[in-house]
């Protein structure tokens, strides 16, 4: 015998939901996922009408199920919004070549403009040349660095008031237990904010409205609405810790499915002890970005590559800033140090 | 999509290898036979007099416990809490160098009734325990789970603390305690040695128990609802002999891997009281952690050079597997992980003592306005973007279809249906006539109670009414009394409520 849509009770139900356990129809689904990224969108007020909205496309599935939900929702519910494809082209040869060909389907499907920024044009680099520098090793540190900032260049290029990203729970929940293993209280706190506020010229305000829909279901909602996306895997390797906490959070997912929003309510109400340090954020001298320390990270990094010393960027040489920023050659021992290791 | 973000390759570094032929760190002469964490290696006597000056140094820093102040042991059987009972044993006796000036007492709570455990094994554990007990010259209470069924309902509603008192407080009671020649006799005037003794349990306690954990219907929530309980019947032994102080043993690899399975439970504005030094959410009795700086490794390594004798008591978690509960889960998590990277436990637990550890215990505050369950302060109503709201509404959309403004912010009455049908008790023990009792909570109207996490275990239940009367007897009251107040609301003034 067919299950029914718990929903409407009327139509055969396709799918288990996730989130809830609940059995709906197609139609049901749809429905409740979308809803609940509007309320998501209105309780937490993350745009306010007229405003130009830059959706991060990469292709993947997150992003393209972002693009479609923020243009169905922007219509349904009246946003008022404008809204707009960044992507980011790292120049990592067959990575992006598919994904962007994803994205400018998307463009065309969703009839919104696209804007790709590349890291060429942005930094003078391909990712591909800085893997050539810095070897396999610490490549990611470069991708993230940049693409976070490549997005903000874009987004200011453009003249776009805010960016939203296809960050959902489960991205938010893994950076929750992330953050605990290492100890890394100033982003434990930060991590589970829904919107980043302005700070600096540089940065433009960033939301995320998947923030409490699940991965699972962001599949789902894909899967059934044929939404053409590419399915992407960073080729380089993940970083350790993270990957520990995903398997963490799966493995917690399976024993009790509301786990993922069970950590996101926990970080939501962390409080942090007063006296506590917290790093107090500064903006870059030489491109005006959010910086706790005198260079950004992507400037350092940029330094370091353009001096063929890749590992300037990598461990912790703050003492060297000065040093950079004043044009200062470095000394032998230091310049040995920040040498790329070879393979 | 990349989301590597940040590096922390620093933190990866594998541990290094030591070589066990080194000198001890300390005193430069002795060889070291014991390497607590890398560089770290000490001699049998300097690693014994690091390790008890560790525990008076913690002691003395807090202030917490005042000089003959009577402090309850919460003694498990375990490596951690049987080596904190050596310490304070040390602490105490006659020739202790630095003499611990508080009245100590043991606790121990049998649960063997929770586990299906013959009451012929249950004698037999605990008079491994006693005669351990009974050498230490400590009063001891040996209390059965059971008894957490007889609790009075006055468990749940904390007494005004007396744990504001300024640090001169704590001056005048050393002078008051030396003047008064207190500390000549370490345990103080004999008590009565509360021996309750497991003869006392009945039969019929023990299956109504078993009801209880059996109406749990995920281990998860299980060993949650074990944890809560047991607190409680901590909590009233300690007010029951007038201790003030509850001396818990959780070690640093424990309070780590707590730490992490909060966090997982949803328990997250609680962290600070699940995990601190002190936890001030009973009021008049204030639990302690003295051991949260040690590890595991180093209390199993103090056991074993000093022979701390523990006894080997199993627990629901007892022979299962990783993925039975999400505390279990974590555990092994963690113990994975620290293998792996042995700073994994330091950093966790460091991370813990970042967040909020004052007490926020205000008398003032109605009871009301604590979790039914764990006592912790409920959270002031959600805002509207939050994981709860979101949850709830995805739970509403998932179940009548309807435009999402007229749907009130309702939660679903949960099962409560279920029980006496298909509950464990078959319909035939149940004296109240579960699903139908027009008297008795619902779970649905038991949920502004609770706490968001409290909530989540009461929604593993197929029914409340299997939970402690005093529990029960106590959520009837607060419902009757929140409905009362909505009927007179028109006429309180602001802040009426406050001064009751
Ligand atoms: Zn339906
Ligand atoms: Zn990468
Ligand atoms: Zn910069
Ligand atoms: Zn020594
Ligand atoms: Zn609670």
């Amino acid at each position: 015998m067919p299950v029914l849509c718990s929903s409407c009770s009327e139509k055969r139900a396709v799918l288990k939901r996730p989130k809830t356990g609940h059995s709906l129809c197609k139609a049901c689904f749809f429905w409740a996922f979308e809803e609940e990224v509007h309320h998501t969108i209105v309780t937490a007020k993350l745009f306010k009408p007229g405003e130009t909205v830059g959706v991060a496309a990469s292709g993947g599935k997150d992003s393209t199920v972002l693009a479609h939900v923020m243009k169905l929702l922007n219509q349904r519910h009246g946003y008022g919004l404008e809204l707009m494809l960044i992507s980011v082209d790292e120049g990592i040869t067959g990575y992006r070549d598919d994904s962007l060909e994803t994205v400018k389907r998307n463009q065309q499907q969703y009839d919104l403009p696209l804007k790709i920024v590349s890291y060429e044009e942005l930094y003078g680099w391909t990712m591909d040349a800085i893997v050539k520098q810095v070897g396999l090793k610490n490549n990611c540190t470069f991708c993230g660095v940049f693409r976070r900032q490549a997005l903000d260049r874009g987004a200011v290029m453009l003249k776009v008031d805010k960016i939203c990203t296809g960050h959902n729970a489960d991205d938010v929940a893994e950076t929750v237990l992330m953050n605990v293993l290492r100890g890394d209280i100033a982003r434990l706190r930060r991590c589970t904010a829904i919107s980043t506020a302005s700070e600096g010229d540089g940065v433009v305000p960033r939301c995320k409205p998947l923030k409490y829909a699940y991965e699972k279901e962001i599949v789902l909602y894909a899967y059934f609405k044929k939404l053409d996306y590419f399915s992407t895997e960073c080729i380089y390797s993940p970083n350790a810790y993270r990957g520990y906490a995903r398997t963490f959070l799966k493995d917690l997912e399976s024993i009790r499915p509301s786990s993922i929003m069970d950590i996101i309510h926990s970080g939501e109400n962390l409080s942090v002890r007063d006296g506590v340090k917290m790093p107090v954020q500064g903006t870059c001298s030489r491109c005006g970005y959010i910086s706790s320390q005198a260079l950004c990270k992507s400037c350092v990094l940029l330094e370091g590559l353009n001096r063929g010393l890749p590992k300037l960027g990598i461990g912790k040489h703050h003492r060297l800033h000065e040093k950079l920023l004043s044009q200062q050659p470095l000394t032998e021992s230091e310049q040995r140090k920040l040498k790329p290791v070879d393979f | 999509m990349c989301q590597v973000e940040e590096e922390y390759h620093e933190q990866l570094e594998r541990v290094d290898r030591l070589s066990l032929s080194q000198k001890c760190m300390k005193c430069k002469e002795e060889p070291a036979v014991v390497v607590v964490r890398a560089g770290d290696a000490y001699c049998r006597s300097c690693f014994r007099e690091s390790f008890i000056h560790k525990f008076r140094a913690m002691l003395g820093k807090t202030r917490v416990i005042f000089p003959g102040e009577k402090v309850l042991l919460a003694v498990s059987g375990g490596p951690s809490s049987c080596s904190m009972l050596r310490q304070v044993q040390e602490g105490v006796g006659h020739n202790a160098h630095k003499k611990l000036r508080f009245l100590p007492g043991i606790v121990h709570i049998d649960e063997g009734g929770a586990l299906g455990q013959s009451i012929e094994m249950r004698r037999k554990k605990t008079s491994d325990l006693q005669q351990m007990f009974r050498s230490t010259g400590f009063p001891f209470y040996i209390v059965p789970l059971e008894q957490v069924l007889d609790l009075p309902g006055s468990v749940l509603v904390a007494p005004s603390a007396r744990s504001d008192r300024p640090d001169s407080a704590y001056k005048a009671a050393v002078d008051l305690f030396l003047q008064s020649g207190g500390g000549s006799d370490p345990a103080g005037p004999r008590q009565e040695n509360g021996q309750e003794s497991l003869l006392d349990v009945h039969e019929s306690r023990t299956r109504l128990l078993e009801q209880l954990m059996d109406s749990v219907q995920t281990q998860t929530a299980k060993l949650d609802l074990l944890n809560t309980l047991r607190q409680h019947l901590l909590v009233h032994t300690a007010r029951k002999h007038s201790y003030s102080k509850l001396m818990l043993g959780d070690s640093c690899t424990r309070l780590a891997v707590r730490l992490l399975t909060s966090i997982s439970l949803g328990r997250g504005a609680q962290l600070a009281q699940d995990t601190g030094f002190s936890d001030c959410r009973y009021g008049d009795v204030v639990a302690v952690r003295p051991m949260r700086e040690y590890s595991a490794k180093e209390i199993a390594f103090y056991n074993h050079l000093f022979k701390v004798p523990t006894v080997a008591v199993p627990n629901l978690e007892t022979k299962t597997s990783d993925k039975s509960s999400i505390q279990r889960l974590t555990e092994s998590f963690v113990t994975k992980l620290q293998t792996d990277f042995p700073s994994t436990v330091s950093t966790i637990y460091r991370t813990g003592e970042k967040l909020q550890t004052a007490c926020r215990f205000s008398s003032a505050a109605e009871d009301s306005d604590r979790c039914l369950l764990c006592l912790s302060s409920l959270e002031p109503g959600a805002e509207e973007a939050s994981a709860l709201q979101a949850t709830l509404l995805s739970e509403r959309l998932s179940q009548t279809r309807g435009p999402l403004s007229s749907v009130p912010v309702e939660p679903e009455p949960a099962a409560v249906g279920r029980c006496c049908s298909s509950g464990p008790c078959g319909g035939a023990d149940c004296n109240a006539g579960c699903s139908s009792s027009p008297t008795g909570p619902q779970v649905a109207g038991m949920r502004s109670l609770l706490c968001y996490s409290c909530q989540r275990t009461v929604r593993d239940m197929s029914s409340v009414h299997h939970l402690p009367p005093y529990v029960l007897s106590e959520a009837h009251r607060r419902q009757k009394r929140s409905a009362m107040k909505e009927q007179i609301s028109q006429f309180l003034l602001d802040g009426a409520e406050e001064h009751d």
